[in-house]
């Protein structure tokens, strides 16, 4: 009983939301959009369960006092003051996003510069992967090496500067042979989503209820 | 460190330490921000169809702008974010600004209000921000039918059917075209979802290293344009003929590519002239 009813609401659920992409008329398209909304409402609450998983996380590493425990201790501290300065900024301003509020001022001068030191790092990173990886070994590895090169420079002015071939081959590179490579990708993950869908519908896949 | 200090020139260039490469990054993207204030670039062909995209709308068309970035990929997509506002202000288009990456919403409605006061634009009239909602793929779908059903308020709480601009929005067939600025997947569900089910007229932003994946989209005709990372948005400046932060920037990219190539360079001629020494002490060439 404990798994046959969940399947069953799988199968009709899945079924239905099928059935509504297709005939989006009354009663299908307005219980779809019900669906939807509930569907929201859970994605919204998804995120308090992420935030409860992460306290528990946190607090049991400063309360054993495991390697690392300060960097914890800080991001509780960190959450615990964002929310108060949050709720301040609804209480003081009507709305915590108002530009003048504390919450802005977490945001503007901590969460953003911090994201973007994080996601600075990468392009010095990506500098020494590209000078070690793009060695001429095979011509499979000589390939992608031209190609990084040809790219580069046709997306830089000195490119076109140097040659209008430049510009142009990297244009015909990303219409041609990445989009192709890309295009299969994507239609093998949508056959494997689609198999997986029906799996899930039909029960067979049932990992999800373990 | 001893057996280092007798290698030669093409040893060297071969295995060069990263904390040099680092360095030498650093300073040449570093002095070029400062001093440099970059020149047009010269548009190409998905920017151009971008720039039109928006330049079909006339005065009162509606315009929604998505923000699916965050503060980690704002230095490509906020100069282009500034330029289709810029354009859209100035044809007296509406803006109905959402996202779905909550962390980087803020960053799309301070540039909001910051291009909205150059253009005397009114929250509310002219422009909204309709804010976050969780499960964008919900979201998109819903949307299809009643806006409402899922953005009862904007960003501030604010009932939507009490704002002139969104009195009357209720679904896609209201927006004339979806803009949105992409750092991540959430472009193929717009695509999948607002634009094959609801056929939704869309053109995108994104970052240079996301514009491959929407190019299966844009040759299919299913985005009208794409202008993808800071040349894309430098190129968009061009058009506008508003030079900005993509145009200032494109020297440093410039320079940069030029030193990995350089880096590269170096490293393939260590690379074959250190080969032969290689195979004779038995190492893999």
């Amino acid at each position: 009983m404990k798994r046959t009813v969940p399947l069953i609401i799988t199968f009709l659920t899945g079924t239905f939301l099928v059935v509504s992409f297709f005939v989006p008329h009354s009663p299908f398209g307005e219980l779809e959009q019900r669906l939807l909304i509930w569907f929201a409402i859970v994605a919204g609450f998804t995120m308090l369960l992420g935030v409860d998983s992460l306290i528990r996380a946190h607090v049991r590493k400063v309360a054993r006092a495991q390697g690392g425990w300060g960097h914890s201790a800080a991001l509780l501290v960190g959450l615990v003051a964002t929310v108060v300065v949050g709720i301040l900024g609804r209480v003081q301003y009507g709305s915590p996003f108002h530009i003048q509020s504390p919450f802005m001022f977490i945001y503007t001068y901590t969460i953003v510069p911090l994201q973007a030191t994080m996601f600075a790092l990468l392009a010095f990173f990506i500098a020494s992967a590209s000078y070690r990886a793009f060695r001429a070994r095979n011509w499979v590895a000589t390939l992608l090496l031209v190609s990084a090169v040809i790219v580069m420079l046709g997306r830089i002015p000195i490119g076109a500067a140097i040659s209008p071939f430049f510009p142009w081959a990297q244009e015909w590179i990303m219409e041609f042979p990445q989009l192709a490579a890309k295009r299969g990708i994507q239609i093998g993950a949508a056959l494997g989503a689609v198999s997986m869908s029906l799996r899930i519908i039909l029960g067979i896949e049932r990992s999800y209820l373990s | 460190m001893e057996e280092r200090g007798k290698r030669s020139f093409w040893e060297v260039m071969d295995d060069i330490d990263r904390r040099i490469i680092f360095v030498i990054l650093g300073v040449v993207v570093a002095i070029p921000l400062l001093i440099s204030v970059g020149s047009e670039i010269p548009p190409t062909a998905p920017v151009i169809s971008a720039h039109e995209s928006v330049e079909t709308l006339e005065a009162g068309d509606y315009l929604m702008v998505s923000i699916d970035f965050d503060a980690t990929s704002a230095p490509e997509l906020m100069p282009m974010l500034h330029s289709v506002l810029r354009q859209a202000f100035e044809k007296e288009v509406k803006v109905v600004m959402l996202g779905h990456i909550a962390i980087g919403l803020p960053l799309g409605h301070a540039a909001l209000e910051q291009i909205a006061a150059e253009y005397d634009a009114e929250y509310g009239v002219d422009y909204v921000d309709l804010g976050y909602r969780p499960g964008y793929i919900a979201v998109m779908i819903a949307m299809g039918r009643e806006i409402e059903d899922i953005f009862g308020t904007d960003y501030q709480g604010t009932p939507i059917r009490e704002m002139p601009i969104t009195k009357d929005l209720h679904s896609y067939s209201d927006i004339d075209l979806l803009f949105g600025f992409e750092h991540g997947a959430v472009i193929d569900y717009w695509v999948r979802y607002a634009q094959a089910r609801f056929d939704q007229r869309m053109t995108f932003g994104t970052t240079a290293v996301m514009a491959p994946d929407a190019y299966p989209y844009l040759q299919s005709g299913q985005i009208e344009g794409l202008v993808g990372g800071l040349k894309g948005a430098a190129e968009y400046e061009t058009l506008i003929g508003q030079p900005g932060l993509g145009t200032r920037g494109m020297p440093a990219q410039e320079w940069g590519h030029l030193l990995v190539i350089g880096f590269i360079v170096m490293g393939n001629l260590g690379y074959f002239f250190t080969r032969r020494k290689r195979k004779a002490a038995g190492g893999a060439a």
